[in-house]
């Protein structure tokens, strides 16, 4: 106590101008902060832009790469490749994320709830290579080929906590009164949830998906030894498939000139999907929370 | 009923099976080098030596140059962010923060490979051995690929982590507190050193620490980066090597049985550190912020 007064005094001896220009000089500081933060990362995001679109063409989309050496070619089998992948990954990860997410919300407070709900969160962390070894020692060593398959599943387990906790929060802010209008026809309480609360709880929960698919996008190191790669345009996902991050990857560290130039031009088609699906799920469906920390 | 209790036991089985698949596929490496795995720096595939204190210093330096950098500037951001910037300002701002920290990791490293590490071989690095150069850290050749390189190509990846999260806990201290503040006569910057920062500490730390899992496990970008050699050195310009970076380059090529188990094990550190670092900055974050789950 004693000190605080003292400090207190020691404050005010400080004439008022003083504190107000070191305030000022303070706030000045921290909007400086802010600034360089802003500026750096907006010059990079448009810089990747305008180098990206300035090397994107029509042969970028629809051709597929051609040997080392010529030039030209495109990524077409990567594009496609990672419209398979993530939509299988998807597909798996909705309704088991979905599910998971309406237990918690139902049984919120449980054992199994809690431990559930801390996983999620805890796996939402965990780095993503981690989670491709574990698609590896799973779905790739045991049938000793790279396979599209796996890669989704890693990725499926990518999206998975986003999902939970998206949907979680959807189902919980349904209004009650809508919960209790299922109650009052005499639905049982599954039943509410699934015919009533669902439905309403849909915007929200497509939200989180878009996210998971914005998380997923980009997405690079558990490809390495999932997908892997390939030159061809292989559809089947038993097989090793081409991703357009993977390329980017890959074109990046090649020696090659063309191919450094391809590589920035799928950096920009990144950029902009994952662009355009968080945007998306920001305002087209206004969530209730949509924090992608 | 079924199907949601079945769905959420499918995703906690899925979530033990991790752990289990990556202490299994580390097994061989396990028993083979116990707790020699950790502390001796050997990594040498030819003569099946595999000690990881190389990569592990990489990827702690590393990260801990961004944790450095983007704390700091996060911090000193998010506070102008929730109490300084006109709202006009505050929210466009805080968006466009936001929605970088979405942008891929893959599109940063091409970023970072191909102007980061140029600027910092021609201008950064040369500065700083000039002025600094009797420091260890900043003496020895510049090759522009390295620790000082990926630790600030990750402090620009994580910067919007530790800028977003903490305006949250920031904006959570009570406005009463505030105005408690301001009305003693404390001007604004006063009100936040001395109320508002020390309120919303345990909070800030809890962001940077997520901040800094995200900076230990990332890959791509520092595989890009850092140069991607094995070895121990003072010098912040020299190549080092990163846990993540290793298994990314070398994983496809593990010839050998002990190789690959090795390889695996580094997934298993990095799995291991990321649910302790999670865990803690959860507990710190969520003391603060209780209603709006921080995610």
């Amino acid at each position: 106590m004693a000190t605080e007064a003292a400090s207190l005094r020691a404050k005010h001896a400080t004439p008022i101008a003083e504190r107000r220009i070191r305030s000022l000089l303070g706030e000045i500081f921290a909007g400086t902060c802010a600034g360089v933060a802003a500026i750096l990362l907006l010059t990079i995001f448009v810089y990747v832009l305008r180098e990206g679109v300035g090397a994107l063409n029509l042969d970028f989309v629809t051709q597929l790469p051609r040997p080392v050496g010529i030039t030209g070619g495109g990524v077409a089998n990567g594009i496609l490749g990672s419209l398979i992948i993530i939509g299988i990954a998807v597909i798996i990860a909705t309704p088991v994320g979905v599910l998971t997410g309406i237990y918690l919300a139902l049984f919120g407070s449980g054992t199994l709830a809690e431990s559930v709900r801390f996983m999620a969160d805890v796996l939402s962390g965990v780095p993503s290579i981690a989670i491709g070894l574990f698609a590896y020692t799973l779905l790739v060593a045991p049938f000793h080929h790279f396979s599209g398959l796996s890669a989704s599943f890693a990725f499926a387990i990518l999206m998975l906590p986003l999902i939970i906790r998206t949907s979680e929060e959807a189902v919980r802010t349904v209004p009650r009164r809508t919960r209790e209008g299922g109650f009052a026809l005499g639905l049982s309480k599954y039943a509410t949830t699934m015919q009533v609360v669902l439905p309403a709880a849909r915007p929200a929960i497509l939200t989180g998906i878009l996210l998971g698919i914005a998380r997923v996008t980009g997405e690079t190191a558990p490809l390495l030894f999932t997908a892997f790669g390939s030159q061809f345009m292989e559809l089947n996902p038993t097989n090793p498939m081409a991703e357009l991050a993977l390329q980017v990857f890959t074109y990046a560290i090649s020696p090659y000139q063309d191919w450094h130039r391809q590589a920035w031009a799928g950096a920009a088609l990144l950029i902009l999907a994952v662009f355009v699906l968080n945007v998306a799920a920001r305002f087209l469906l206004k969530p209730p929370s949509t924090k992608r920390i | 009923m079924a199907s949601v209790r079945g769905a959420t036991l499918l995703f906690a089985l899925v979530v033990i099976g991790l752990f289990v698949e990556l202490v299994r596929g580390s097994w061989s490496s396990l028993t083979a080098f116990g707790l020699k795995f950790l502390v001796t720096s050997q990594w040498n595939p030819v003569t099946n030596q595999f000690g990881a204190l190389p990569l592990i210093y990489g990827t702690v330096v590393s990260s801990g140059i961004a944790i450095l950098l983007a704390g700091f500037v996060g911090v000193f951001a998010a506070a102008y962010l929730a109490d300084f910037a006109p709202r006009r300002l505050a929210q466009p701002l805080s968006f466009a923060i936001e929605l970088l920290a979405a942008v891929p990791s893959v599109v940063y490293g091409l970023w970072g490979l191909f102007i980061l590490a140029p600027i910092m071989r021609a201008y950064i690095d040369p500065f700083l051995q000039a002025r600094f150069g009797w420091l260890p850290i900043f003496s020895g050749t510049i090759y522009g690929t390295g620790l000082l390189t990926a630790g600030v190509l990750l402090a620009l990846m994580i910067v919007p982590t530790v800028t977003a999260i903490s305006r949250d806990v920031i904006l959570a201290v009570g406005k009463d507190q505030r105005e408690a503040s301001l009305a003693l006569g404390a001007t604004r910057w006063e009100t936040m050193r001395r109320v508002v920062l020390p309120a919303a500490r345990s909070g800030i730390v809890g962001a940077c620490i997520l901040a800094l899992g995200r900076a230990l496990g990332e890959t791509i970008a520092t595989t890009m980066v850092i140069g991607n050699r094995p070895a121990i050195e003072a010098s912040l310009f020299a190549p080092s090597y990163t846990l993540s970076s290793v298994i990314a380059n070398e994983f496809t090529e593990a010839t050998s049985d002990l190789y690959l188990s090795s390889l695996v094990e580094l997934g298993l550190v990095l799995f291991g550190v990321s649910i302790v670092v999670n865990a803690v900055a959860r507990t710190l974050i969520w003391s603060m912020v209780r209603d709006k789950k921080a995610r």
